[in-house]
């Protein structure tokens, strides 16, 4: 900003000194900081296990080979039941999120306060792990799928409707007036001026949060509530690591397929 | 037919956009309301279909008083003037012939509009009016694979398929060039003889202005500050409205047009 007449003509800086200096402070307290806060994390630390580590990593890898591959035959079931809650959880979460997100966008919201009333529900749903959700589903609705899909499908209602409510902000105006001019009701104004605008949004946040969910839904059996994370969470305890490295390649496999199969969607609505 | 009588507009941030505007238009009246950006033209033609709320003043249309009425009745009296906009405004991701039939939104049910299933009548009239301005062969493409001058015949149908005694034009050629402006302009006032429309089109071209309306209205910081017809723009009217600039070429240019345009 600051110009600077010199002899030979005028010097341009792109800030004041006085700015310049307050920055180059900000950024050696960032690194005092850093540097702090890595003596402490050492201090803490039993350098044993960090030197052992390596030795360990290699004790597990050794015990994992060869996968076993015979396990698969018991696997078919979970793995399926891991989509599933994937799947009917994210159908769940976008029933529910599409209203939610109309009602949070600033330019559909009927009111003020039911703007207000959505936003703490993204906020809430959003804010808690779907593994915590699991942990009380379990406790309310008994372990099983069901308690895995409605964790998914609760914590995925904040996720969808956030992305879906920016999207619904962030259409075109003038084409949602252009409908209201040709004296069109507030409900035929929806579906004529806003709904074509943010159908691409939703079908590919749709397929976007599926994919997530599909790799969240792998974790859930740990606390009982469903899907391959049961068998995971068994063989861990039972020291089966042959079979653990199993699971680990299934869950792979899944997440690639659910990675292609969204692409491929999304590209498809692009 | 619409008469404005002492329209003021204050926005909410304290700017005043239209100043105490009196202005009568009859029957089949094609004006064209000119005057520098942020003069107020738009503001003022979304007054009448109150898009944008007058603070203050009374809207006739014939013998509705338009600033008078409830959403219910509005949305009614919106059916009598058509609107056309500067940036086309179609629903870009529905096709031509979707786009054209929302201007009977007005006339049909939720249940209708959301099945698309428009009276007969209506269908062949989009017909007709695609027709009209040559795009039937476009009716089934979407309206963001058109050009420029075709969306904005898409959006003249969809104003006219209202069926209209009062046409809103907002810069129509504004993103368009200046061939196709022309082309545009001309198709506006034919089909306004045609049909006996009035039009109020806001325009920044003052060569066009003077091409294609039978009256022109000078705006400047929300005031009237002409009215009259297109002959009487002389250089001290454009400096009045715009302010101080070599106002010759301009008119001599559309000397020249009008030569041309006759032979």
């Amino acid at each position: 900003m600051p110009k600077i007449d010199t002899a030979d003509g005028p010097v341009w800086k792109r800030r004041q000194t006085p700015k310049q200096l307050m920055i180059w402070f900000g950024w050696l307290i960032a690194v005092a900081i850093a540097a702090y806060a890595w003596h402490l994390i050492s201090e803490k630390t039993v350098w044993f296990f960090v030197w052992d580590a390596p030795r360990q990593m290699l004790d597990i890898s050794t015990r994992m080979v060869p996968p076993a591959w015979s396990y698969m035959d018991v696997l078919w079931k979970p793995v399926w039941d891991t989509i599933n809650i994937a799947t009917i959880g994210s159908m769940i979460a976008m029933a529910i999120a599409i209203p939610v997100a109309f009602a949070a966008a600033h330019n559909t919201t009927p009111h003020r306060l039911v703007r207000a009333g959505a936003l703490f529900i993204i906020v809430s749903t959003r804010s808690i792990n779907s593994l915590v959700w699991a942990l009380l589903l379990v406790v309310v609705v008994g372990p099983g799928v069901l308690a895995g899909t409605l964790a998914i499908g609760i914590r995925s209602i904040g996720g969808c409707a956030k992305l879906l409510y920016e999207g619904i902000e962030e259409i075109n105006q003038t084409q949602v007036e252009a409908i209201e001019a040709t004296g069109a009701s507030p409900a035929q104004k929806m579906i004529y001026g806003v709904l074509p605008q943010v159908l691409p949004t939703f079908a590919g946040v749709g397929v976007f949060r599926w994919d997530v969910n599909v790799r969240g839904s792998t974790i859930l059996g740990i606390v009982g509530a469903g899907g391959i994370g049961v068998q995971l969470n068994a063989s861990i305890n039972t020291l089966a690591w042959t079979q653990v490295s199993m699971i680990l390649l299934v869950i792979l496999g899944a997440v690639i397929l659910s990675e292609w199969i969204s692409a491929k969607v999304r590209h498809a609505i692009i | 037919m619409l008469r404005l009588e002492n329209v003021t507009k204050r926005y909410k941030t304290g700017d005043v956009a239209l100043k105490n505007v009196s202005l009568e238009i009859p029957e089949g009246q094609v004006i064209a309301l000119i005057g520098p950006s942020g003069a107020g033209k738009s503001t003022l033609i979304r007054c009448v279909n109150r898009l944008v709320e007058p603070t203050e003043g009374t809207i006739w249309l014939g013998d509705t008083e338009l600033t008078a009425l409830s959403p219910g009745d509005l949305r009614k009296a919106r059916r009598r003037m058509g609107m056309i906009f500067q940036e086309y405004a179609l629903v870009e991701r529905l096709t031509v012939m979707e786009n054209v039939l929302s201007g009977r939104l007005g006339y049909v049910g939720f249940w209708q509009a959301w099945f698309r299933k428009f009276p007969k009548k209506d269908v062949r009239e989009a017909y007709r009016l695609l027709d009209r301005v040559g795009l039937m062969h476009m009716a089934d493409k979407r309206a963001d694979e058109l050009s420029g001058g075709q969306r904005q015949r898409v959006g003249i149908c969809r104003a006219l398929i209202q069926d209209p005694d009062l046409l809103l034009v907002d810069e129509p050629t504004a993103s368009l060039d200046p061939k196709t402006s022309r082309q545009i302009m001309r198709l506006i006032n034919e089909l306004c003889k045609e049909r006996g429309l009035a039009a109020i089109i806001n325009i920044h071209d003052v060569h066009l202005a003077q091409m294609y309306s039978q009256r022109i209205v000078g705006l400047k910081a929300g005031e009237l500050v002409f009215d009259g017809p297109p002959d009487g723009l002389v250089p001290e009217v454009l400096t009045e409205i715009y302010g101080e600039e070599d106002w010759e070429a301009t008119i001599e240019d559309v000397d020249e047009d009008e030569e041309e345009a006759s032979k």
